[in-house]
């Protein structure tokens, strides 16, 4: 069945239709329709899952962690300054290796107090061990929420789903919604035999000398390493089944492109519509949108960018005292390997539109400019 | 009459609350509690959460801090420490003061530490849609309780009485005058006090509860705010469904700045 629905709608869809068993939320701005249309799915009886409430997103994780190591499949919802709150328990949930799934709504962090995106919030999570994928449109925020349980059940690792506030949260789309019945053939009902139980009993969370600890972390990456492969076969699968795949990365005109402008999140729309006008005018162009951020699809950027002649990376977020983060990621996938000039460049933080003419003047700049790539590219920064 | 604007950042008006909304009933009040007892406005701190009652800071002309979501009475914990003199004023409400920020809530009323924290309570987050807080009636109905409340509810002033608070009140935005001395005289007192203020939420909460008129809602806290005094006298079946308003608590004890800095001179003197 196809229904018109926003992006955080597909978001509760896509946990419908996985039998998700317990759900926990704390409301914020842009994330909350995720989880009323959840809370009233529950209460209607159209999803059977409980649906806890609590007294902030600290509490939510938490008690998805609880939920998790009971062993059912488990979700919780947030966004900014929800996501930083939870810190604490997103490196427990890894820890502990529970295969949640999370939907993050990017929202710049305060102060000052602002709803609008930008994915500041999402990646100054990047290391704690959660995979990461950004999503782009509301049919794959769907199918990705459907997908990312598989990941992290057969990874024993949390994923989160990225999307950008308002332009994709709130923008409505058609979607191909999907049913459980139809889900349950590909995404089986989750069962573990690694849970707390009062007929099997095991033990989460408990104390560890460096003696065992260290081989802990090194199992941590090694499923995160096992995982970029994971994702691609579930990808694969999924496209089996349901007619749709979305790869970790896609490239866009790239063949024989001598520019590529790097993107995420729905940037990467309104840059393919640039791209296909710089075409029209015989530019050379392409562009690449990472969709899986964490782990990071280190061979497949590297594949897509050696042959081109100018890189350059669009970042909607800052780490402070270095430069845009999507810019650090590729500029390490290609280390060594090539001497292709990257060139960074940040726009758009804290829900400023990143409008087509935004884009081509950063397709300009990267195509004329031969600045030195360390330099970071500030476009439509009022100084 | 009185000029409410030499206190209030225009710049920042229209302000975001929705016509019938109780919040800016309790910002004049307050006003006119800090104009009356000629607190200078450098002398004044005002430190908010998130939500539609902490945009209050926003408003208003004195020093603000307009924090993070539940944390503001911690943010005010370190700015009293820090200056004793300053008068230091919380405004938050039910979500941010007793959700997420509970934990802080019964803490600094343990301490008792010289805050004056003004509750705006309306049942419900209003800021992000009308979601059940802490304070929702058992059977009223929310975005996340579309069939009613199941949980039992916080009483917001009883909790800071029994936390060990040295001054409790509650007030609401129907008896103006009245909330404007209870907040005065929160003020004035030394140790942590509380100003629990019944402020409806139309948009939120009545539209979902049979009471989607500004109207019916102020008229409810008319027909339904006892004053203790009265409140005392009535018998248990006149008490059902009234909400006792006015003084509850009011008490001295040591309060933690001046425990601190008494402990900070007897070691020297010692020293
Ligand atoms: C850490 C965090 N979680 C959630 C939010 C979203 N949020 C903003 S205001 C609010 C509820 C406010 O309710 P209340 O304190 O009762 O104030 P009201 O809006 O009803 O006046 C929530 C949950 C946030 N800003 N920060
Ligand atoms: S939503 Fe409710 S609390 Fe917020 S401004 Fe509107 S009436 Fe006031």
């Amino acid at each position: 069945m196809k229904k018109v629905i926003m992006g955080n709608h597909a978001v509760s869809y896509g946990v419908r239709a996985s039998d998700v068993k317990v759900i926990s939320a704390y409301p914020i701005t842009p994330q909350t329709q995720v989880v009323e249309l959840l809370s009233e799915m529950c209460a209607d009886g159209e999803i059977d899952a409980k649906f806890i409430k609590v007294e902030s997103e600290h509490s939510a994780l938490t008690a998805v962690v609880g939920a998790s190591a009971a062993g059912v499949r488990s979700f919780t919802a947030t966004s900014a300054q929800g996501l930083l709150l939870m810190h604490e328990i997103l490196h427990w949930a890894v820890g502990a290796r529970l295969p949640i799934v999370l939907a993050n709504i990017n929202r710049a962090v305060g102060p000052p107090w602002s709803i609008w995106t930008d994915q500041n919030d999402s990646l100054s999570q990047r290391d704690v061990g959660w995979l990461q994928i950004y999503c782009e449109s509301n049919q794959e925020t769907q199918d990705t929420i459907v997908q990312a349980f598989k990941i992290a059940e057969t990874v024993k690792l949390p994923v989160m789903l990225v999307l950008d506030a308002f332009f994709l949260s709130h923008t409505f789309e058609i979607v191909d919604i999907l049913e459980a019945e139809q889900v349950r053939p590909f995404l089986p009902p989750y069962s573990t035999e690694v849970r707390v139980d009062v007929e099997d009993s095991h033990s989460f969370g408990n104390l560890a000398s460096p003696d065992g600890y260290f081989e802990l972390r090194y199992m941590i990456q090694k499923a995160m390493e096992q995982s970029r492969e994971v994702v691609k076969e579930v990808d694969r699968e999924f496209g089996e089944h349901f007619g749709r795949s979305y790869g970790l990365i896609q490239p866009y005109r790239c063949d024989d492109a001598e520019t590529i402008l790097v993107t995420s999140g729905t940037v990467a729309s309104t840059t393919r519509a640039v791209i296909d006008q710089m075409r029209d005018e015989g530019i050379k162009i392409g562009s690449l949108k990472i969709r899986v951020f964490r782990p990071f699809p280190f061979e497949e950027v590297f594949e897509v960018l050696s042959g081109a002649k100018k890189v350059a990376v669009i970042d909607r977020n800052i780490s402070f005292g270095h430069h845009g983060i999507f810019f650090q990621e590729v500029k390490s996938a290609l280390y060594g390997r090539t001497d292709i000039p990257i060139i960074g460049f940040i726009t758009g933080i804290g829900g400023r539109d990143v409008t087509p003419t935004v884009i081509r003047e950063i397709a300009d700049k990267a195509m004329g400019d031969e600045s030195p790539e360390r330099e970071i590219n500030w476009i439509g920064v009022k100084r | 009459m009185f000029d409410y604007l030499t206190y209030v950042r225009e710049g920042n008006f229209p302000h975001i609350w929705c016509s019938g909304c109780g919040h800016g009933i309790v910002l004049k009040s307050f006003i006119r509690a800090i104009d009356k007892l000629g607190i200078h406005r450098d002398e004044a701190v005002m430190v908010s959460g998130i939500g539609c009652s902490s945009r209050t800071a926003g408003y208003v002309d004195i020093n603000t801090l307009h924090t993070t979501h539940g944390r503001a009475i911690a943010f005010a914990t370190g700015v009293k420490f820090a200056n004793p003199k300053l008068h230091v004023i919380v405004v938050t409400g039910d979500g941010d003061a007793t959700a997420i920020g509970g934990n802080h809530y019964i803490h600094a009323a343990r301490r008792n530490i010289d805050l004056t924290v003004l509750i705006y309570n309306n049942y419900i987050y209003g800021m992000t849609g009308g979601q059940v807080s802490p304070t929702t009636p058992r059977g009223a109905r929310a975005s996340t309780s579309p069939f009613g409340n199941i949980e039992p509810p916080f009483n917001i002033s009883g909790l800071a009485s029994a936390a060990g608070a040295s001054f409790v009140a509650r007030g609401d935005v129907y008896h103006a005058q009245k909330l404007e001395k209870l907040i005065t005289q929160a003020i004035q007192k030394k140790g942590f006090s509380v100003v629990e203020v019944l402020s409806p939420c139309p948009t939120a909460y009545g539209r979902r509860n049979r009471m989607a008129s500004p109207v019916t809602l102020m008229e409810w806290l008319r027909d339904n705010c006892i004053p203790v005094k009265k409140y005392e006298k009535m018998s248990e079946e006149e008490r059902s469904g009234k909400i006792r308003t006015g003084v509850l608590i009011d008490i001295e004890k040591p309060e933690f700045t001046e425990e601190y800095r008494k402990l900070v001179d007897s070691m020297q003197v010692r020293g």
